[in-house]
């Protein structure tokens, strides 16, 4: 009873988190589209896209922000999903930690590798 | 038969069961539990249903008509039937017990789960507590205290059928209501009982409970409520105390 309690405060919890990083991805998202749809007027090369990124620290800022919501969003919405799709299988959970930690370490390269051209 | 006779398909048995066709004479005004308790007098004494006040009070006539879940002693046949045809089966999301029939006994104990009951701290010596009836509290509470517990919105809710050990929509929407009754001191242990996921934070906020209600309560804007109240009770506390 105590653990069941304790799991539904710590859903509710997650629940929170889901929802505050939500609301930083959907500011995010927009941000990224805008910036899309500038970068791309003259075409697309990775000359430009580093000689934008590279040393930007306000650029790696932002998109290091980027992946820490996705980080917290993402994992917590496959977990529900495959709860409630394959209630029986316990593939929910690890599944969603794979997934955030892939976000985590794959995301943050990412910002590392567009802010430093690769150097590091 | 006469050309204006219903062609109506009831469920029976119980898990197992079929649907059997009988032929009901149309009447002006004919209600659905009109047509069921036709069959029963006239047609067949052994079909199975429940009902009691037949004026859409007491809750207990619910039932699957033409796939939607509705009271049937308020619902006409003249609003629903697609062309002379009825097909009248039990509530989802419930075991039947026979034929139109459910066992309601999980729909209840998850009332009881989600502290759906009053607790004051009041005695009958003390005076009567004050309650404004436009605050924001009581409002809150008004606009989902006349649920009559028919178990419409638990059948039509799509939780319900995937997460069986969920609260449901009828529950949470009490355990709202008492949320929002300032008199109550259950506060803390009802916000535990409906946190997470076999509480309110499983909802999908799809909506059929509302739309299925016929008191057109909204147990949707009732959950919206206890998710927030809840959630923030969990992280940052609430006016009771933190989770």
């Amino acid at each position: 009873m105590g653990q069941a309690l304790n799991q539904g405060v710590m859903q509710a919890k997650l629940w929170y988190a889901q929802r505050i990083s939500a609301m930083v991805l959907g500011i995010c998202v927009a941000a990224h589209l805008a910036m899309i749809f500038y970068a791309i007027r003259g075409g697309l090369t990775a000359q430009e896209i580093l000689g934008r990124t590279q040393g930007n620290v306000l650029f790696a800022f932002f998109y290091e922000v980027f992946v820490l919501a996705c980080f917290i969003h993402a994992p917590i919405g496959i977990n529900n999903i495959l709860q409630e799709t394959f209630p029986r299988s316990g593939i929910a959970k690890p599944t969603a930690c794979v997934l955030g930690l892939l976000i985590l370490v794959l995301g943050s390269t990412a910002v590392v590798g567009v802010y430093s051209g690769g150097t590091l | 038969m006469s050309n204006t006779d219903l062609k109506v398909k009831v469920w029976r048995g119980a898990e197992q069961g079929e649907f059997v066709e009988y032929l009901v004479p149309r009447n002006p005004n004919q209600t659905v539990l009109d047509v069921v308790t036709y069959i029963q007098r006239k047609l067949d004494p052994t079909l199975s249903y429940r009902f009691a006040c037949r004026v859409g009070m007491c809750g207990s006539c619910a039932m699957t008509v033409n796939g939607v879940a509705r009271w049937t002693c308020r619902t006409h046949v003249s609003q629903i039937v697609q062309g002379d045809a009825l097909e009248i089966a039990p509530l989802n999301n419930l075991p039947v017990i026979k034929d139109l029939a459910t066992d309601m006994r999980e729909f209840f104990n998850k009332w009881k789960g989600a502290v759906g009951f009053f607790k004051g701290d009041k005695t009958r010596y003390d005076d009567f507590a004050k309650v404004q009836p436009d605050s924001q509290e009581r409002q809150l509470a008004n606009a989902g205290i006349e649920c009559i517990g028919c178990g419409v919105c638990y059948a039509s809710c799509e939780v319900v059928e995937s997460r069986p050990n969920y609260l449901g929509p009828a529950a949470l929407n009490r355990a709202w209501t008492l949320t929002n009754d300032v008199r109550d001191v259950q506060q803390i242990e009802r916000m535990r009982a409906v946190a997470g996921d076999a509480g309110c934070h499983a909802c999908h906020s799809q909506g059929s409970c509302t739309e299925a209600c016929p008191k057109s309560i909204a147990p949707t804007a009732s959950i919206a409520g206890l998710k927030k109240l809840v959630a923030r009770a969990a992280v940052r506390g609430s006016k009771w105390g933190k989770l």
